[in-house]
C-alpha cells in the first residue's frame, strides 16, 4: 500500500524518534511510505482557538500536501482527528470540500492503521517490561482507538497494566495546558496518581502531547515514572525516555 | 441582562477551588461516584445507545414544532382548570411569580429544586417583596441556609461535605443543641423536621419541571426525595416554572426522556419518584392544590433556535457532561461563575448572559469529549464550545498575546521553507542546552508552562530537516513468531 506519513509539528519538533519510529514501522509492515516534506502543522491550534480563516489556509496546505495517497497516517490521535474534521473546517459550501471528505476518510492513527490495515506484529521488544496505557482524548473518543496500541504492545510482548483512570483527560488540551495551568496541572496530578498506583515504572500513549505535559510534571514533582510514545517501544529507541525517571 | 455571572474570574476562581481542601474533598467522591453509577446503569441496559439517538432525534422533532407543541400544552392545560403564563424574560417571569404569589395573599412560598428559577434569581425578588421562600430540596435547603448557589445542577450542594452540612445546621437550626450530626441520615431527618412545619404553613409551592407534556398539558418532575411532591400538592397554589424548550409532545416521549434522564444523571433506572401536575384539583381528587399555573420562561430560549446553538435546547438537564467533565470535577461548580456551570452551562451561559463577561467559559475546556460521549440528548458540546471561540477569535475577545502568538506559528506554518530551517535550528539548540533526557525548569516566555512543570527538551533537531529522501520502499521482516 502506498501511504503518506504526516508526522505531526510535536513529533517533527521535539521527538524526531518517534517519526522515525513511525516510518520503520510502516515500512515493516509492507508500506510504500511518502513524507511530504513541504507539511508543517495540520492547524488544530487555530481551529480550536477559534481563527477560522487560518485553520481554513491550512487545511488547504494539508490537502496539497496529501493528494494521491491510499491513506495517510497520523503518529497522533490528535491530529488525525483534525484532519477527520478537515470537512468541517472548510464547511459546506467550499469547493474543496470532497477532496477534504475523501481525505479525511482515509487518514489513519497509526496503532490503528498498523493493527487494522495491516495486521502487523512487530518485534518481540518488549519481554519483561510492565508499563500502562493512557488513552489520548481525541484518539479514544474522536477515533474510537482502544484496542489496537494495546494489541501492539501485547504482540511485541509488553505486560500491560491498566490504571484505573486510562480515559480520563490528563490536562494538556492544547493551548488549554498555557491558558489554565493550575486546572491543567490538578487534572495530570490525578492522571499520575492513577498511573503510579499501578506499580509500573513506564507510562505510554499514542499523543506526544499528553506524554510532554505528563513527564514536565512528573519531573517537577521528583517522581519516578517515564514516559514513552507507543511507537518508540516498538522498535530500537536509543533515545532517553521522557521523566525523570529515563531510560 | 438579567443574567447574573462572575465568570470573568474563572482564573481566580478556579486557582481558589483547587486551593480549599475541604472542596477538594467533596469533589474527590463526586468524580468516582455518579460517573461510575451511569457506567453500571448504561451497561445494564443494551439498548441505551440507541434510546440515546431515539431520545436526540425527539427533541429535535419537538423543537422543530416548538410552537405547535406550546400551544397545545396551554390549551391542554386550560381545558383541565390551570392557566398559563408566558415570560419573555427573566424580569417578567419575576414579576408574573411575584404577582400570583401576591394575588394568593401568600406569606411563604414553598420551592421545589428548579434550576429555571435559579437563573431568575427568584427567591431574592420574593423575599425582596416580603415573601418567606424556603426550599426544599434537601441539597437547595442548605446551599440557601449557607447564602450560597447550587454548584452543581441536580447535586446542588455537591461541593460539600457531611462536616460542612452540620455545621450549617448547628447554625441555624434553634432549639436543637443536642442533635446528632454524624451520619449523612441524622442531617437527613433533621431538615426534615424543620421542613415540616413549613409544608403545612405554605400558600404557594413553586416547582420546576423536567418536562411539560403538550398531549395532556401535565408538568412533570422527578425527585428522590418527594419533597417535591408535597410542595406541589400540599399548599393551595401550584405554580410549575419552566423553559418552554421543556415542552414534549406526547406522555409516550416524556418516558423516552425519562429513561435517559435518570441513569444518565445518578445511574438509577428511574428516580425514585416521578410526579405528574395535571390541572387544579377535581372535586373527586383526594388531594392537590386549588389553582395551577405554570410560566413558560423563554429568557434567550428562543433566539438559539435556528441558530448553530439550537442543539443546546435539547438539554434535559441530567448533569451528565457535568458529572464527566474533568475540569468540573477539579474546580467544581462555582468556579464557574454562572448558575449553569460544567460543559451544559459553558454553552449556555454566554447565550444568556453574553459573550464580553463569559469568554473563559468555551476556552476552559480540554476538547476531551467526555461530556459529548455521555450526553444522553448526544448534544455535542465541544463543537458548540468552539463555536463560542469563533466568536469570541472574531470579536477580539481572546487576550492579545495568545492572538499574537497563534499568528506568528500561523505565519511559520504556512511558509515551509522558513518553517523547517528555523524548527531544526531552534530544537537543535534547546536539545543541546539540555543535554541528552534533559529538561527545563524555566523557560524564556514560557512560564504558563514551567511554572509547575518542567518542560522536556527537544531531542535536537527536526525529524523532517534530518530526513534523507521522500519515498521510502517496504522493508518487510521475516514471517514473525507470534
Ligand atoms: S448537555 Fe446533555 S449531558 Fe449535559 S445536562 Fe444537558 S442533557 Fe445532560
Amino acid at each position: 500500500m502506498r501511504v503518506a506519513l504526516l508526522v505531526s509539528c510535536l513529533v517533527d519538533g521535539l521527538r524526531p524518534s518517534v517519526g522515525a519510529a513511525a516510518l520503520a514501522l510502516l515500512r515493516e509492515a509492507g508500506c510504500t511510505v511518502r513524507v511530504p516534506r513541504q507539511q508543517t502543522c495540520c492547524g488544530q491550534p487555530a481551529w480550536n482557538s477559534g481563527d477560522r480563516a487560518t485553520a481554513q489556509a491550512l487545511a488547504l496546505k494539508v490537502l496539497q500536501d496529501f493528494a494521491d495517497v491510499e491513506a495517510v497516517v497520523v503518529p497522533s490521535g490528535s491530529c488525525a482527528g483534525m484532519v477527520r474534521q478537515l470537512p468541517e473546517v472548510l464547511g459546506p459550501e467550499h469547493p474543496r470540500l470532497g477532496e477534504a471528505e475523501a481525505l479525511a476518510a482515509r487518514c489513519f492513527e497509526i496503532t490503528d492503521f498498523l493493527v487494522n490495515q495491516c495486521d502487523f506484529t512487530p518485534a518481540p521488544l518488549g519481554a519483561g517490561q510492565t508499563l500502562t496505557y493512557h488513552d489520548s482524548c481525541a484518539g479514544l473518543r474522536e477515533l474510537g482507538v482502544k484496542s489496537a496500541p494495546r494489541t501492539l504492545l501485547e504482540r511485541a510482548g509488553y505486560t500491560l497494566t491498566e490504571m484505573t483512570q486510562a480515559e480520563t483527560c490528563c490536562g494538556f488540551g492544547g493551548t488549554f495546558c498555557v491558558k489554565y495551568p493550575a486546572v491543567s496541572v490538578a487534572m495530570a496530578d490525578e492522571k499520575l496518581a492513577s498511573a503510579r498506583a499501578t506499580g509500573v515504572p513506564l507510562v505510554t500513549g499514542g499523543d506526544l502531547g499528553c506524554l510532554i505535559h505528563l513527564a514536565g510534571r512528573e519531573e517537577r514533582a521528583e517522581a519516578g515514572l517515564s514516559f514513552r510514545h507507543v511507537l518508540e517501544l516498538l522498535v530500537p529507541t536509543p533515545a532517553p525516555a521522557l521523566g525523570a525517571g529515563h531510560p | 441582562m438579567s443574567f447574573q455571572v462572575h465568570s470573568q474570574d474563572f482564573i481566580a476562581r478556579s486557582r481558589d477551588a483547587l486551593a480549599d481542601a475541604p472542596l477538594q474533598s467533596a469533589l474527590g467522591k463526586l468524580r468516582m461516584g455518579l460517573s461510575v453509577r451511569r457506567r453500571e446503569a448504561v451497561a445494564a441496559l443494551p439498548e441505551f445507545e440507541a434510546l440515546r439517538e431515539e431520545a436526540a432525534a425527539l427533541r429535535d422533532y419537538t423543537l422543530a414544532t416548538l410552537d405547535r407543541q406550546l400551544e397545545t400544552f396551554e390549551a391542554q392545560v386550560r381545558a383541565r382548570g390551570g392557566e398559563v403564563h408566558w415570560a419573555p424574560d427573566a424580569a417578567s417571569a419575576r414579576a408574573i411569580i411575584l404577582e400570583l404569589c401576591q394575588r394568593y395573599g401568600a406569606k411563604k412560598v414553598l420551592k421545589g429544586k428548579s434550576m429555571v428559577t435559579e437563573e431568575l434569581e427568584l427567591n431574592e425578588h420574593l423575599e425582596a417583596h416580603g415573601l418567606r421562600c424556603v426550599e426544599t430540596d434537601l441539597g437547595e435547603y442548605i446551599v440557601q441556609l449557607r447564602r450560597e448557589r447550587p454548584s452543581h445542577i441536580v447535586a446542588p450542594a455537591i461541593h460539600l461535605r457531611k462536616e460542612d452540612v452540620a455545621e450549617s445546621f448547628a447554625a441555624h437550626h434553634v432549639g436543637r443543641e443536642h442533635a446528632d450530626r454524624s451520619t449523612a441520615e441524622a442531617l437527613m431527618a433533621e431538615a426534615r423536621e424543620e421542613l415540616r412545619a413549613h409544608f403545612l404553613s405554605a400558600e404557594v409551592g413553586i416547582t420546576g419541571a423536567n418536562f411539560a407534556i403538550a398531549e395532556t398539558g401535565s408538568t412533570v418532575i422527578v425527585t428522590n426525595e418527594g419533597n417535591g411532591d408535597l410542595t406541589q400538592s400540599l399548599p393551595k397554589v401550584h405554580i410549575a416554572v419552566t423553559g418552554i424548550e421543556k415542552v414534549v409532545p406526547t406522555l409516550e416521549d416524556a418516558s423516552t426522556l425519562l429513561r435517559v434522564l435518570a441513569r444518565s444523571a445518578t445511574g438509577q433506572e428511574a428516580s425514585v419518584y416521578t410526579t405528574f401536575s395535571t390541572g387544579p384539583r377535581r372535586p373527586e381528587d383526594p388531594d392537590g392544590p386549588e389553582a395551577y399555573h405554570v410560566v413558560l420562561v423563554d429568557n434567550g430560549r428562543s433566539a438559539m433556535l435556528g441558530t448553530e446553538f439550537e442543539a443546546m435546547l435539547r438539554c434535559i438537564r441530567c448533569g451528565a457532561c457535568l458529572n464527566h467533565c474533568p475540569v468540573y470535577g477539579q474546580v467544581g461548580g462555582h468556579a464557574y461563575g454562572s448558575v449553569y456551570p460544567g460543559p451544559m452551562g459553558a454553552v449556555l451561559t454566554p447565550q444568556l448572559a453574553g459573550l464580553d463577561d463569559t469568554v473563559h467559559l468555551p476556552t476552559a475546556s480540554t476538547f476531551c469529549g467526555a461530556c459529548e460521549a455521555v450526553c444522553p440528548v448526544k448534544i455535542p458540546l465541544p463543537s458548540l464550545l468552539r463555536r463560542w471561540r469563533q466568536r469570541a477569535y472574531d470579536a477580539r475577545l481572546d487576550g492579545d498575546r495568545a492572538r499574537w502568538l497563534l499568528r506568528l506559528w500561523a505565519f511559520f506554518a504556512a511558509r515551509p521553507r522558513l518553517y523547517h530551517p528555523l524548527l531544526s535550528a531552534a530544537t537543535m539548540m534547546l536539545g543541546w542546552l539540555a543535554g541528552p533526557g534533559g529538561s527545563f525548569r524555566r523557560l524564556l516566555g514560557g512560564k504558563a508552562w514551567t511554572e509547575s512543570r518542567n518542560f522536556p527538551a527537544p531531542e535536537g533537531g527536526s525529524f523532517l530537516a534530518g530526513l534523507q529522501g521522500e519515498e521510502f520502499a517496504p522493508t518487510p521482516r521475516k514471517a514473525p513468531s507470534r
